[in-house]
Formats: C-alpha cells, sequence, structure tokens
C-alpha cells in the first residue's frame, strides 16, 4: 500500500496514501499523549514500537513546531534523536555541501528530517541517502507533514467529508496553503480563498485545484464567506510583501480574526499553522472555535504515522 | 530569375528544418556543436516559411542526428523537422517529440532552487508535463518553466 520511502511532497501522494497516514496516525494518538499516573484514566501509553532506532533533525533553518514534535513523536515510540541544531557548530560552517552532510549523517541514523533554504533541498538529498529523508520544509516549497497534520485535524474535527474551507491570508507566496489546497482538491472540497488583491492564489495552482475535482471561489472579504465556510485556515500576511507600510497595517486590519467576527457563524473552527503575530485576536485562544494549539498537538501522532511506516514498524504500538 | 539558394544542399547528414525562428543557435547549443566540432555546419536564421512565416534551418554535414539527440531540441522548436540525407536523397524524415524527463539543457528559473547551488553535485532535471504549449516541471523545486529558449544552460 504505501511505497514511500521518502516524504518530500505533497505531490508524490494518492489519497489512498493520505488516508493510510490519517488512519495509522489516529491509531498511535494514545501513544502521543503524556502518560497520567494514577487510576487508570490516565490518556496516554507507553510504546517502544520504534525502540533501537534513530532519528537525525537537519535543521538548516529555525524551527520550533516541527523540529520538537519529530523529536516527541520519535521518543514516544521509543526511538531515539540526534540533533544538528547550529550548523555554526558542524561541518556546514567550514563549507560542506548538503550532499555530503548526507552521505555522513546517513550512516549514523535510520530516518533525517530535513529543513533547508533552498527549494528542492531535500529531493536532492533522497537521492544521496540509504535512509529515508522526510522533508520539514525546503525554502519556500513544501513542507509535506504540514499539510498531514492540517488533514489530520480536520478529519479529527469529523469535517474531511464535505469539507468547505476559507483560507485566508498569503495566497500567492505561503507555502502551506499551496500544498494543503492541493491535498484538499483530492478530497473535493470546497475552497474559498480570501486574500488581498496582491496576495491572489496563483492562477496555475487555481486551474489545477479545479482539475482536480475542487471547487474553488475568491474573495477579498470574510465577511462575505464567513457563514459559508466551516474551516477558516489563517495565515501570516508579511509586512515584506508591501513596499508601504501604511498599506500593510490597513490590509493586515481587514483580514484580522475577531470574537465579532466568529460570531457570524459560531460553529466555524479556526486553524493557523503557527506562528501567529496578530492575525487571529488573543481574545480568540480562548474560544471554542480555535483549534491551532490542539493542531500543533496532532503534529506529533502524524509524525508517529510516518516514521512508523517509514521504518517499517506498521503493528500497533 | 534563377532562384538562389542562401545554402546549399548537403549530400550526406542531417537538415534540420522548422526550427522557431531565432532558435537555430540554441538548437546548436542544445546538440553541443559549437566551433570545436569537426562538422560543417550551415546555419540559416528568419528565412520566409510559407508554414511559419520565418523559421531557422540548421545543416549538419556527414553526421547523422539521432531521434534521442535531437528530440531534446523540441524544448525551444517543437515544430522543428529532422530530415536524414544519403548521398543527396532523403532517406528518413521525422518530427521531434519532448522527452517526458529532461536532466540538464536547461536550468530552473528559480534562483533559490537546489539545482542552482554551486556547490552540489546536482544537474537540473524537469519533468515535461504539457507538450502545447510546452511546460516543464522542475523535480527539485516544482516550479513551471513556459519558457525554455530563456533557461538554455
Amino acid at each position: 500500500m504505501f511505497t514511500k520511502r521518502h516524504i518530500i511532497s505533497t505531490r508524490d501522494f494518492s489519497k489512498e496514501e493520505i488516508d493510510y497516514v490519517l488512519s495509522r496516525a489516529e491509531e498511535l494518538e494514545i501513544y502521543a499523549r503524556a502518560e497520567e499516573p494514577g487510576d487508570g484514566k490516565g490518556r496516554g501509553r507507553k510504546s517502544d514500537l520504534l525502540k533501537g532506532k534513530i532519528l537525525a533533525n537537519l535543521f538548516y533553518e529555525p524551527s520550533t513546531r516541527t523540529r520538537f514534535s519529530f523529536e516527541t513523536a520519535m521518543k514516544r515510540l521509543g526511538g531515539e534523536v540526534i540533533n544538528l541544531s547550529s550548523t555554526e557548530a558542524s561541518s556546514v560552517a567550514k563549507g560542506e555541501n548538503l550532499a555530503d552532510t548526507i552521505r555522513t549523517v546517513s550512516g549514523y541514523c535510520d530516518v533525517i528530517v530535513l529543513r533547508h533554504p533552498h527549494e528542492g533541498a531535500s529531493r536532492m538529498a533522497a537521492s544521496f541517502s540509504p535512509v529515508p529523508i522526510i522533508n520539514a520544509g525546503d525554502g519556500a516549497g513544501q513542507h509535506p507533514t504540514q499539510t498531514l497534520l492540517d488533514l489530520y485535524t480536520i478529519k479529527r474535527e469529523g469535517l474531511l467529508d464535505g469539507l468547505r474551507i476559507a483560507l485566508i491570508g498569503d495566497l500567492k507566496y505561503g507555502r502551506t496553503v499551496h500544498s494543503l489546497a492541493y491535498a484538499l482538491s483530492l478530497y473535493k472540497a470546497t475552497l474559498f480563498f480570501v486574500s488581498p488583491e496582491a496576495l491572489r492564489m496563483p492562477d496555475e495552482i487555481k486551474s489545477d485545484l479545479k482539475e482536480a475535482g475542487a471547487e474553488v471561489l475568491e474573495s477579498t472579504d470574510i465577511k462575505e464567506i464567513i457563514k459559508e465556510a466551516n474551516v477558516l485556515y489563517v495565515t501570516r500576511i508579511q509586512k515584506e510583501r508591501f513596499p508601504d507600510p501604511a498599506e500593510y497595517r490597513k490590509v493586515a486590519g481587514t483580514y484580522r480574526i475577531t470574537t465579532d467576527l466568529i460570531e457570524e457563524n459560531e460553529d466555524v473552527i479556526i486553524m493557523h499553522p503557527l506562528p501567529k503575530v496578530d492575525e487571529i485576536d488573543v481574545e480568540v485562544d480562548g474560544t471554542k472555535n480555535a483549534r491551532y494549539f490542539k493542531q500543533t498537538f496532532y503534529g506529533v501522532p502524524v509524525r508517529m504515522a510516518i516514521l512508523s511506516i517509514l521504518l517499517g514498524k506498521e503493528e500497533m504500538g | 530569375m534563377k532562384k538562389e539558394l542562401k545554402v546549399v544542399p548537403i549530400k550526406n547528414g542531417t537538415v534540420i528544418d522548422h526550427i522557431t525562428a531565432g532558435q537555430a543557435l540554441n538548437v546548436l547549443k542544445i546538440l553541443e556543436i559549437n566551433g570545436r566540432t569537426d562538422a560543417v555546419v550551415s546555419v540559416v536564421i528568419n528565412v520566409r516559411s510559407k508554414k511559419m512565416g520565418r523559421k531557422d534551418i540548421v545543416k549538419v554535414e556527414d553526421r547523422e542526428l539521432k531521434p534521442d539527440e535531437v528530440d531534446k531540441i523540441a524544448l525551444i522548436a517543437p515544430n522543428a523537422t529532422i530530415n536524414i540525407i544519403h548521398d543527396s536523397e532523403v532517406t528518413g524524415k521525422h518530427k521531434v517529440y519532448l522527452p517526458k524527463s529532461i536532466e540538464g539543457i536547461i536550468r530552473c528559473a528559480n534562483p533559490n532552487c537546489i539545482s542552482n547551488a554551486e556547490k552540489e553535485p546536482v544537474m537540473s532535471k524537469f519533468i515535461t508535463v504539457s507538450e502545447n504549449p510546452p511546460q516543464f516541471r522542475c523535480f527539485y523545486c516544482e516550479r513551471i518553466i513556459e519558457d525554455a529558449s530563456r533557461n538554455i544552460c
């Protein structure tokens, strides 16, 4: 069923393969939670499924959630983790190329998680590595495990079938929204693209999505679609995209999620790949609609699923 | 008045006709024909054509170009036709077909693509996603390239 040796791009996945990862994540979620001592009502359970296996985290760029959640996923399944957390303190600082680093590190571990500033770095790394490479972000390119955890969050909310999702913010440059939109097209979702004129979803991506079976609608105003959507997927609008700071402030204000806005649709859930800055009012964090912190937690079971599949441990935890 | 031929017919070799006007020099580049090769080569640029308005022609003497060599030129000259000449007779005539994947020849237009990183031992690679209009997806960064002629290595 699952033939991937490396996890590089969302495009490499069929719907069946995504479904398989998501159902595997559901099986493993109980091992992702902390054990609670005492009366046996604890939600977490221990596992040594990946005992004796070593994961190497190679991060050439900063990361909090992705690096920690891979590390947690590996350790909760009994595996071990080695880290390259600072390129200054390694051969990279001496000018070693990525290909050589991969050839070296792949001799020390069973799986490599790579984040690199160049687009396509993971695809290239895969051709030099005898162990699986997992792309944890390549420049402005792909970040497939983020997409999988987004899908998992939507699935856990029971919304994956017949989904009506609004992708909000920077749809032109945002890598997460491109991969997510592509994956959602496999589920025939209805996609609302809500962005300032200058940051609209590129035409070629829109036509790809329509061809794949998604229904695509565009708007520049969240209020227009808030009642229509069951998920708002919010992304950050970066200041540096606007030459004029005043224009940025105006635009960013228009796309901010507030409690007043949510009143228009009480059941809507709000997701965000994080880090968020000020695109969601802090008051929203405490509402029943916010899912972004749960979403970051789901990174653990999803990455557990991927690790267990790639390392050939597909039995239960 | 006698019609004057701009380039005389060749006795043996390959004639690449119907090249998109202005692309003849890129064709030579793709075929790796340069001043250091022995072959006698004639190039005609922007000649009138009934079918195409303007076209380029390249003639390579005493060398029979193989289909997998010439198919690469479909990247920039999708209407090119290949004529193989033996003893002044056309013995083979075929079109060019875009290969499914292309290594080398063009470089990725994305300056931040790993295939453009100087230190890495990697050659550019593209997957053909559409033949008409020709479109190629970078195997590494997935950027789509539409005008290959602007990105010849």
